[in-house]
């Protein structure tokens, strides 16, 4: 499985962690009702503004790769989006509460070269999509897997933003 | 999305109204390079106002419009950047390379 980003300790929802599942078609219309239902659920994890916006930024952009490349702009093509609570376990700091979003279509595979970000200092138009993923989110996972492309973004809330009763 | 032009000094004022993203970034972008290749408009002010979020796409039609202006000598002129905007102009390392502006007012003025 190629890490684009990662590598911390983390634990996956055996189901009861599960907040919505959300099955959309790849029109870039249904683009504003996810990221208002994404926005939402940061909310209610308690997220503050900043990581909210990064993390709504972050599955916009990620849906946005899956209409334009994983399914050549074609309309029409399923795509899963599954948000799911989650705990950190940082040893002696304890756990942190996290949103971890689970992104799965059944478009071409990527090309791995394409994961990598071009340089800011050039200005031209495009290529910006994941870098904006990878400076928002703690955990960016790919997997292809049985003809599926599957991203997989965490965010952890800080230690000072947890609640005592999560 | 809603796009509307109006005359300003020495220029034109696009105001634009919603998201700027995948799917409304092509209108974005077609509104500009309007502006700015067919009409070559001196000043082009984009009103931002009221734009909510703008993704990478949305970031590529201004940077677009940008280039088409510096190749004509014109300017483009951002102002009324949201907090979610403002944000993603400094992820892409773009507020420097853009003439940003808080108000109309001061746009107008530059």
């Amino acid at each position: 499985m190629p890490v684009i980003k990662g590598g911390k300790k983390h634990a996956l929802p055996a189901g009861n962690g599960r907040l919505l599942k959300l099955e959309l078609l790849s029109n870039p219309e249904a683009l504003c009702l996810v990221r208002a239902t994404v926005e939402r659920a940061a909310e209610v994890l308690h997220f503050p503004d900043t990581d909210t916006r990064a993390i709504v930024r972050s599955v916009d952009e990620a849906l946005a790769n899956v209409m334009r490349h994983a399914y050549g702009g074609n309309p029409g093509k399923p795509i899963e989006v599954v948000c799911n609570k989650v705990k950190l376990d940082g040893g002696a700091k304890g756990k942190r509460a996290g949103l971890e979003i689970v992104l799965e279509d059944r478009g071409a595979a990527p090309d791995p070269a394409k994961f990598k970000s071009r340089p800011l200092d050039e200005i031209r138009p495009g290529g910006l999509g994941l870098h904006f993923i990878r400076e928002s989110m703690d955990v960016v996972e790919f997997r292809r897997k049985k003809g599926k492309n599957q991203l997989r973004l965490v965010k952890y809330l800080s230690p000072a933003e947890q609640d005592p009763g999560s | 999305m809603q796009i509307a032009a109006r005359p300003a000094t020495g220029g034109t004022i696009l105001d634009i109204q919603g998201d700027i993203d995948l799917a409304h970034s092509p209108a974005v972008r077609k509104a500009l390079l309007q502006e700015i290749k067919e009409k070559k408009t001196p000043k082009v002010f984009l009103n931002l106002e009221k734009v909510r979020y703008i993704d990478s796409s949305g970031i590529a039609s201004l940077v677009e419009g940008l280039k088409a202006s510096r190749d004509i000598g014109s300017r483009l002129i951002l102002y009324g950047l949201s907090k979610s905007v403002r944000e993603v102009m400094e992820l892409s390392r773009l507020q420097k390379i853009f003439e940003i502006h808080e108000s109309e007012a001061q746009a107008l003025a530059s």
